[in-house]
């Protein structure tokens, strides 16, 4: 039992073994795919470099919901919405890029304002031209909207499963305002047709490589910075307000801060993920910011764990691996097998792969404590128990659930 | 009545829930530095009193004053923990996914916002701070076990550490014995009384073997107003309250 503490000890190794994976693919896969001919059985293909970078812009996404689910207890239904603000931040850039090579030739207005009849640029598309100001866009525009949502929504102490409703309405009433031809983002097709990112093709082996390196260490550096937060007080803070909103409150701490501070920073590590997503698949359209797709976010981090930080990583690989060969396989039925894993899931790991595998190893862990203390025993008198008096019961802590950050104890009331 | 001199201070306070009174034009003085034991049914209102006071529940009418001069009704529960009123529930509330160690450093006086407690260093003077804590919960051997795994009557102790941790002026303790054993009881009894010696005490209990121990003014609440006051003799000599409480 003393060494149930999982972040002490396996957990942050693991964090680090997994950053330097992350590392040593965002140099292996580029040098495998642009320095080893097609011929060698060690080739990586053009398709795999920009799937798994797409995953990984994915696993990225599912972190940065794990960050509030897994640690500050809110389950965000509207993470896609992040992502997608993201990514049309950089499919701006990517727009402007373009500059007379679109189909109408005009050097300043993207085509479908041309199309669209439009004379102007919109002031909100004023300063993509320049990379510097649409990396700041990437970050700016989903932490504000997050910051002010989050804001209100907490401070109106809107939890649970209210919370997750309005989460999910955001994300949807996005979708819609993004449909509309004349909100200026290019209506239902989206942005796309991009030539160059920072002055190289897009299409180009190099640029995929490229993006695939930076995909791969943004994950792995969000993975140490999510790490070093959980670890903090701060991120004890938030698994504090997780369990008990209330104790916290009456202890002098302010849960809605908590939570605005989480929920901006995870939304800022879901648009990253988005910028990052959309020079990979070549499109950003309102398609994005559907409902569905921020409830997968929540698929990915289940299966993996929530509450684990590598878990949703795994999660997120591994279940967009699947949904890639189930939907060459049996197109039709990948909504019901994403709707089946989850039952799986929810009702056979509870904890996910990674909360379920620390579950197994706290319980051996308590085992070999267990028999090693009862050995002593056996030696000794029975230790007496400081506090009453009486000898010290092992039991006690044997039944005791076994720490679980992944699940947490159920969330208790104040009183 | 003059608030100064007071530690609390509530007059002619009500509250309603949905029509029902649950308190009822209720007044309770505490001088500094005093502990005092609240009896009374259950559903008396002694909870809610708490509520009031920590600024869950808004009055709907009556005053409450802190230290004398501080309006309660005009703050919020951070606020009024930051002001130096601390709060035991009545149902154990502690962290349970945390050390025993981890739930006084979240509790442990200091600022409250967001950045320090990102880049936060434990110093040498909350380490001892920690020590000294749980040296007086006398939960020193489980301090790196998760508070999940305590028992009962050690999760009531660490909460009544927590409090100590933020250092308050006022300690609100709803029904710290319930559950706990005759030893334990005693141990509690003498552990209040040892934090009563620096700070202003108010103990909800049912025990009256607990109270008898504290030795202490009594107050006894019923349908949300004071009915008796005084010595716990006097007070359970009473004959509304025996009728209301004691004779039950
Ligand atoms: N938030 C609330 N809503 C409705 N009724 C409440 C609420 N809080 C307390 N009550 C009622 O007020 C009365 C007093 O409750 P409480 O203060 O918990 O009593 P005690 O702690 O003395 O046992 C009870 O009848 C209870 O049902
Ligand atoms: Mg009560």
């Amino acid at each position: 039992m003393i060494t149930q503490r999982l972040f002490t000890g396996g957990s942050s190794s693991r964090i680090l073994v997994v950053a330097v994976i992350l590392a040593a693919v965002a140099v292996l896969v580029p040098v495998l795919h642009l320095a080893v001919p097609p011929s060698s059985p060690f080739h990586v293909p053009n398709y795999m470099v920009t799937l798994v970078g797409k995953y990984l812009t994915y696993a990225l996404l599912a972190l940065a919901l794990d960050l509030v689910w897994g640690y500050c207890g809110i389950l965000s239904l509207g993470h896609g919405a992040f992502f997608a603000l993201g990514g049309y931040a950089m499919g701006m850039y990517l727009m402007r890029q373009i500059g007379d090579r679109g189909v109408y030739g005009n050097p300043i207005l993207p085509d479908f304002m041309v199309f669209l009849n439009w004379n102007e640029l919109p002031w909100f598309w004023y300063g993509f031209d320049q990379f510097w100001f649409a990396a700041i866009m990437i970050v700016l525009a989903p932490g504000a909207l997050a910051f002010v949502f989050g804001w209100f929504a907490f401070r109106s102490r809107v939890t649970g499963v209210y919370l997750s409703i309005i989460t999910q309405a955001l994300t949807y009433a996005l979708l819609l305002a993004f449909f509309r031809n004349d909100m200026g983002f290019g209506g239902n097709n989206g942005l796309t047709d991009f030539k160059d990112i920072l002055g190289f093709n897009v299409q180009a082996p190099e640029t995929r490589a490229g993006l695939f390196a930076a995909s791969a260490l943004a994950l792995a550096l969000a993975l140490l910075i999510t790490s070093a937060i959980t670890r903090s007080k701060y991120g004890m803070l938030m698994i504090a307000v997780r369990d008990a909103e209330s104790r916290t409150r009456f202890i002098g701490w302010r849960p809605e801060n908590v939570k605005v501070f989480a929920f901006t920073v995870s939304a800022v590590m879901a648009g990253i993920a988005g910028a990052l997503y959309v020079p990979q698949v070549g499109i950003i359209n309102p398609g994005e910011f559907a409902p569905a797709n921020s409830i997968e976010v929540v698929v990915w981090t289940a299966v993996g764990g929530r509450g684990t930080l590598v878990g949703p990583i795994i999660g997120a690989l591994l279940v967009n691996g699947g949904k890639s060969w189930f939907t060459g396989v049996l197109p039709e039925y990948w909504l019901f097998a994403l709707g089946g894993l989850f039952v799986a899931v929810t009702l056979f790991l509870p904890k996910g792969i990674v909360g379920t595998y620390d579950a197994w190893r706290a319980a051996r862990r308590d085992a070999a404590e267990r028999a090693r203390t009862k050995a002593e025993e056996d030696a000794a008198p029975p230790p007496v128990d400081p506090v009453t008096g009486r000898p010290a019961r092992n039991e006690d802590t044997a039944k005791a659930p076994s720490s679980d950050l992944a699940g947490g104890p159920a969330p208790q009331p104040a009183e | 009545m003059s608030k100064s001199g007071t530690i609390l201070y509530l007059d002619g306070v009500s509250v309603s829930f949905d029509g029902f009174r649950a308190i009822n034009n209720l007044s309770l003085v505490l001088d500094k530095g005093e502990m005092r034991a609240i009896i009374g049914p259950n559903g008396a209102g002694k909870t809610t009193m708490m509520d009031i006071i920590t600024g869950k529940t808004r009055p709907d009418a009556g005053e409450v004053y802190f230290d004398g001069t501080v309006d309660l009704t005009k703050h919020d529960e951070a606020d009024i923990a930051m002001m130096g009123i601390g709060r035991k529930f009545q149902k154990p509330t502690v962290f349970e996914s945390h050390t025993v160690e981890d739930n006084l450093v979240l509790a442990l006086a200091g600022p409250r916002s967001i950045f320090p407690a990102l880049f936060h260093r434990r110093s040498k003077a909350e380490s001892q701070q920690i020590d000294d804590i749980l040296a007086t919960i006398r939960l020193e051997a489980r301090r790196n076990d998760l508070a999940a795994n305590l028992s009962h009557g050690q999760k009531q102790w660490l909460e009544i550490g927590m409090l100590l941790a933020q250092d308050p002026k006022l300690l609100l303790v709803d029904e710290p014995v319930a559950g706990m054993t005759d030893a334990e009881t005693e141990e509690t009894a003498r552990l209040l009384k040892d934090i009563a010696k620096t700070h202003s005490v108010v103990v909800v209990e049912h025990d009256m073997h607990f109270v008898r121990e504290l030795g202490v003014k009594v107050t006894c609440l019923h349908e949300g107003s004071v009915l008796s006051e005084g010595t716990l003799d006097s007070v359970s000599a009473d004959e509304r309250v025996i009728e209301v409480y004691l004779g039950r």
